[in-house]
């Protein structure tokens, strides 16, 4: 593939220098022309007014060596800590089902450690089978264990898609799994969607920190795999009743050569895991002070929620890192997200804006951080979230 | 020990900004810089050297221009750096990366490899994991601190979603590093002289002896189908009147998502 400007129809207008982020386009003898640095993201095509930065297909395009057509079924890689199963792995399922029922073909899930009831748990969530290992290798986390067994049960039995939460554990042991089967991996993914035409797997993500969303393709190998950002698939309906299988896995030696020597929960009151908290309540600069923090903690409470920062609230020192949003922080996506006092610098943006509904509380009314919020109030946070508490309370009652 | 660091050069993309009308990306200027987290890899590697003894390499694999993101290194500290770049290298994906990072790594040789724990154009995080699998090393991923190392064994805290976990690993090894690890020093005066002058060595395609078919836009399986603004968010509203009155519709709307 390459991506060309028609030079006889290119009108210089230059909006299409801006928009590469790698600076591949030039103004050379009045046109705009890609350099070497193009690295196929295709961002300029939708900006040129006219229309003639194009796409064109190199010949020859190197093929997987492997029969597409033998991989069939979807599968969820179920993740656990603690022998319980994350909130991710049954909204996977959930979204699993809806892709496996669209190919025809059936969903199962793998699961390493928990109990053999868990297991069965899995196909109440909608699982027509269930790949388990109780081993106790599978304890603690550990990359090779996991990916080697994962990468066998591939090999084996051939799945089309599969779907893992991008969490700590997915994100760290799924690109091996994909580098050593030479197939293509999708981090990071907010929707998923099956081509009509060719049941390939349409993968939606964010790139550039969220400012452009990009649909991503693995026609020519298999399977596709895609980690999935927690709370963004929904569960489906828990049915014990539903019938399916358990395929107990039997485990050779599998090389470990890294060793959990402690596992640490930190539990703070307010440590909250923020990928899956459902509201939000973040604070920034705008609070002052840190006990600022306390009435957020007091908000957060009633609405069943966590707590959040900015960067600025971080490095002031008021809340330690692990509640940062933002780009150098986490990427939470809640049903309700509420900043108070946070002006809204991009940087913290791309942490948040896939929020369902953002609320914001600021004094500034030109603050950036109302062209992002659904519902917005100018005025000192602290008069505001004092009358939201005792609002919220009045309405519990 | 030899200590190898890989970085990437990156847009810098506080220059990136959304246009609100059209919500599409608009870039000001073409500030590149170093990934912010690979700051962190460097300053790990440099204090390794510092404790254990050894060399630290730089690699980064992108444009000629990625030179610039080397020569920063060397300010910094380092003792070497490679720059990977081919014509043929380009449109590569995070599996075609990791697999020419490999190659490159696999001639320089290794006991330590250090990665930041994703870049913050692409966010993926694979390409790190990926090398140490093609390299047939163990990896441990988002470190937050190294407690311990000498020639065989190492001791890190690795984050979890829900805390850390204290993990011991048999060398080589491969690290990817979130901020909370280090304080990334800035360059030196001497150093960046020294830096200005150094001739960056370089490795083309065919120094890698890697196989063509397995790099670049070819040998990358995933596919870039379309680019597309993000969805807009619906209705945005500034509530209007008295506070005692704003603060009541928000609560409603609370109660209408059912979160009261």
């Amino acid at each position: 593939m390459r991506i060309v400007v028609r030079a006889d129809k290119c009108t210089a207008c230059g909006q299409c220098l801006d928009s590469c982020p790698y600076s591949a386009i030039e103004m050379r003898e009045g046109r705009a022309f890609i350099t070497g640095e193009c690295q196929f993201c295709k961002a300029c095509l939708s900006v040129c007014p006219e229309g003639v930065i194009v796409e064109i297909a190199d010949e020859g395009r190197a093929k997987g060596h492997l029969e597409i057509s033998e991989y069939r079924g979807v599968w969820v890689f179920a993740e656990q800590r603690h022998g319980k199963v994350a909130t991710v792995a049954l909204e996977l399922l959930g979204a699993g089902r809806r892709l496996a029922d669209e190919l025809k073909t059936d969903l199962s899930a793998v699961l390493f450690g928990c109990s053999d009831a868990d297991a069965r748990e899995l196909i109440g969530w909608g699982a027509d089978s269930v790949y388990h290992s109780g081993d106790s290798v599978f304890d603690h986390f550990n990359d090779e264990p996991y990916s080697e067994l994962l990468f066998n049960l591939v090999k084996e039995y051939k799945p089309e898609i599969v779907i893992a939460g991008a969490t700590s554990i997915g994100r760290s042991f799924i690109p091996r799994v994909a580098a050593r089967l030479k197939t293509g991996l999708t981090a990071d993914c907010t929707a998923l969607e099956i081509d009509k035409d060719t049941g390939n797997l349409l993968q939606i993500r964010p790139a550039f920190g969220g400012n452009i969303m990009a649909t991503i393709l693995c026609p020519n190998y298999r399977p596709q795999i895609a980690t999935v950002r927690p709370r963004v698939m929904k569960k489906g309906d828990y049915d014990p009743a539903r019938k399916g299988q358990i395929i107990e896995v039997p485990i050779h030696q599998l090389s470990c050569r890294t060793k959990v020597l402690q596992t640490v929960t930190e539990a703070s009151e307010c440590m909250v895991n923020l990928q899956e908290a459902e509201v939000i309540v973040s604070g920034g600069r705008g609070l002052g002070d840190p006990k600022g923090f306390g009435m957020l903690q007091e908000l957060a409470g009633l609405l069943g929620g966590a707590v959040g920062s900015s960067r600025a609230a971080v490095d002031e020192g008021w809340i330690p890192y692990s509640h940062q949003v933002g780009q150098t922080g986490k990427t939470v996506c809640p049903k309700i997200y509420i900043a108070c006092g946070i002006s809204g610098a991009v940087q913290h943006l791309v942490g948040m804006q896939s929020s369902d509904i953002i609320i914001a509380i600021n004094k500034n009314p030109e603050a950036p951080i109302f062209n992002a919020a659904t519902y917005g109030i100018v005025g000192d946070l602290y008069e505001v979230i004092p009358l939201l508490i005792k609002k919220l309370k009045e309405a519990k009652q | 020990m030899n200590i190898v660091v890989c970085i990437k050069q990156v847009p810098n993309t506080a220059d990136v900004k959304i246009n609100p009308e059209t919500n599409t990306l608009i870039r000001e200027g073409t500030q590149s810089m170093i990934n912010p987290y690979d700051l962190h890899a460097i300053e790990a590697a440099l204090q390794i050297r510092e404790e254990v003894g050894g060399t630290v390499l730089a690699i980064t694999m992108g444009p000629p221009q990625a030179e610039e993101a080397l020569r920063e290194v060397l300010s910094m500290g380092a003792d070497e750096v490679r720059l990977i770049s081919d014509r043929a290298f380009a449109g590569s994906d995070t599996w075609a990366t990791a697999y020419t990072l490999y190659k490159a790594i696999e001639r320089i040789g290794y006991d330590v490899i250090l990665c930041g724990k994703q870049a913050i154009d692409g966010d993926t995080a694979q390409v790190g994991p990926e090398v140490a699998e093609f390299l047939k090393i163990p990896h441990i991923a988002y470190v937050k601190k190294i407690e311990a190392i000498d020639v065989h064994l190492i001791r890190v805290q690795r984050m979890m979603d829900d805390g850390y976990d204290i993990v011991e690993s048999s060398l080589p090894v491969l690290l990817t590093v979130v901020k909370e690890i280090n304080t990334p020093r800035l360059p030196s005066l001497k150093g960046k002289m020294a830096a200005k002058k150094a001739t960056i060595a370089r490795m083309d395609f065919d120094s890698l002896g890697a196989d063509i078919e397995n790099v670049g836009l070819n040998g990358s399986p995933t596919q870039v189908k379309n680019i597309f603004a993000p969805p807009a968010k619906f209705d945005r509203q500034v509530l209007q009147g008295r506070l005692e009155d704003q603060v009541e519709s928000l609560v409603k709307e609370l109660r209408n998502l059912k979160c009261v």
